[in-house]
């Protein structure tokens, strides 16, 4: 148990796919002016990342792997045609806003990039578990860059009104605004390792 | 350097196009009406007419060519210095990418009724393409402003070379996709009522074309190729290329527009890189604070470029 708890919290902050992999960070930017459409985007990349390791991890002995690339595509595609349809019904007007994003999921270098390193290799319930935690790890980026931009930007919070009407930042809910966010918040996870281990971490792989 | 000059030589073109390209809109429009910005519609009578007639606007009918029934209610009318041309003032902006038809009733020159005129008014073809090249290239620049392709955009601007390099592969495999997703979409999958499987045909499109750009830079350029190293096939997983099939099956483009979206896309895109790369390449001589130094700074330069192309938000030719 405490091995997957330990899955679970690797995803979450020690190998966060945002700010540590650097992994996908197109979305990161484009859908979080507000917290509810990081957490929509974010519960869909939940959603693709789980059921994509755990078809790869029961079928990983009949994939060839000189064919495995293009059988984990047709996979991910599959969960993402899935979601695609599902996420309309539970909430039309945020799907509206985050649709193009949720197609491509399928290109999202993180889902892939587990596949290929986690659950290629280990069976079903760990590659359950981690890919449970890189995607809470990418829900807590993405929630977490929405909250501040929201907060500044508008100055509200999940759409109410939290600072009396006060809007302190509008360039933050502007496409300059993610940048800027994601840059600072790097720059304060690289302080924070910093602090802890006495050495600056090496930048992340940016793709 | 050649592909320095390459890239002066079609900038070169462009500019010598612009002018060009006036008369050839105006004379689109002989006959017909032209849409001033998005609130007003031009009508040329070719005579002379009374004022007092030209300046009622219930004399004048306009509806969008598909819905007669709807009709649009005319603000103002102004008439120009000659009295040859009526300009048509509405409250809410027109949809400039549709057809709208303008029935003037009673046409009335130097005391007489000469009859009824209609007006066909439409934007021109060429102004369709070229406002959606803009859009793409600038406007809604794909990395700046739709942030996407951020990946790429971090990994290959570290050298102009490189840079452009990437940028020419780039729009040559997003036009290239853009066409045959188009063909796929329109002749394959919407006859068959496939519709939902497009998200893995467009992958499997833009897989085909990288592979093509692969194969080819290898043999035509090696030095590149192995610059570009690991980039070229993440291609196929980057979202810039994805998106614009997605876009263009979303806004329902003819072929010439998804052609354009394609080329638009591949040259903002190519912009982008280059603007960054010059900016890396003196950052790496700056004293950067270490927590700051790699990729931080890239996304602070990144914004500070996101910024100034907001400058062109407002920017409209037609």
């Amino acid at each position: 148990m405490i091995k997957y708890i330990k899955l679970l919290w690797n995803g979450l902050i020690p190998e966060n796919p945002i700010f540590r992999l650097a992994l996908s960070l197109c979305p990161a930017v484009a859908v979080t002016t507000s917290v509810a459409n990081g957490l929509m985007l974010g519960l869909a990349v939940v959603f693709v990342q789980v059921f994509s390791s755990c078809t790869v991890a029961i079928f990983r002995s009949f994939i060839h792997p000189r064919i495995r690339i293009p059988a984990y595509v047709i996979v991910i595609a599959l969960w993402v045609s899935v979601i695609d349809m599902i996420l309309p019904v539970i909430s039309p007007e945020v799907y509206d806003k985050v649709k193009l994003f949720v197609k491509l999921i399928v290109v999202f270098a993180i889902i892939i990039s587990r596949l290929e390193l986690f659950a290629s290799k280990q069976p079903l319930v760990p590659s359950f578990f981690d890919g449970l935690g890189m995607g809470i790890g990418f829900l807590f980026g993405l929630c977490l860059i929405g909250a501040i931009r929201e907060l500044s930007g508008a100055g509200q919070l999940f759409g109410y009104d939290v600072l009396g009407g006060v809007k302190p930042l509008l360039v933050m809910i502007l496409p300059t605004g993610g940048f800027f966010v994601i840059g600072f918040i790097m720059a304060t996870f690289n302080w924070l390792e910093y602090k802890i281990t006495g050495k600056i971490p090496a930048s992340g792989g940016g793709h | 350097m050649k592909t320095i000059r390459f890239f002066a030589a079609v900038a070169a073109m462009l500019v010598l196009l612009l002018p060009a390209a006036g008369p050839t809109f105006a004379a689109a429009a002989e006959g017909a009406g032209a849409f001033k910005k998005d609130k007003a519609i031009e009508i040329p009578f070719g005579v002379p007419v009374d004022e007092a007639w030209a300046k009622n606007p219930a004399n004048y009918a306009v509806y969008e060519k598909p819905d007669p029934d709807i009709k649009i209610p005319v603000e103002t009318v102004s008439l120009d210095a000659r009295k040859t041309t009526a300009t048509l003032g509405f409250k809410d902006p027109l949809n400039t990418a549709a057809e709208y038809v303008v029935d003037a009733k009673d046409v009335t020159s130097a005391g007489k009724v000469i009859g009824s005129r209609s007006f066909l008014i439409k934007k021109s073809q060429a102004q369709v393409l070229f406002t959606i090249i803009l859009g793409a290239m600038l406007i809604n620049n794909f990395v700046f402003t739709k942030y996407l392709g951020l990946c790429i955009f971090f990994g290959v601007s570290q050298k102009k070379e490189t840079a452009i390099g990437m940028g020419i592969t780039f729009t040559l495999v997003m036009t290239l996709t853009a066409i045959f997703a188009w063909l796929l979409y329109n002749w394959v999958l919407k006859p068959l009522h496939l519709d939902f499987l497009k998200i893995i045909v467009f992958i499997g499109t833009t897989a085909i074309f990288v592979q093509f750009a692969d194969t080819i830079l290898r043999k035509v350029n090696p030095y590149l190729f192995k610059k570009l190293g690991v980039y070229l096939v993440l291609i196929v997983t980057n979202c810039i290329i994805l998106a614009v099939p997605l876009i263009q099956t979303d806004s329902g483009y003819g072929p010439l527009q998804s052609i354009s979206l394609g080329v638009g896309a591949g040259v903002g895109f190519a912009i982008a890189l280059f603007l960054m790369a010059c900016v890396r390449e003196k950052l790496e001589v700056c004293r950067v604070p270490p927590t700051f130094a790699g990729l931080p700074i890239a996304f602070i330069v990144t914004g500070l470029f996101a910024l100034a192309f907001l400058g062109f938000s407002g920017l409209s030719i037609f």
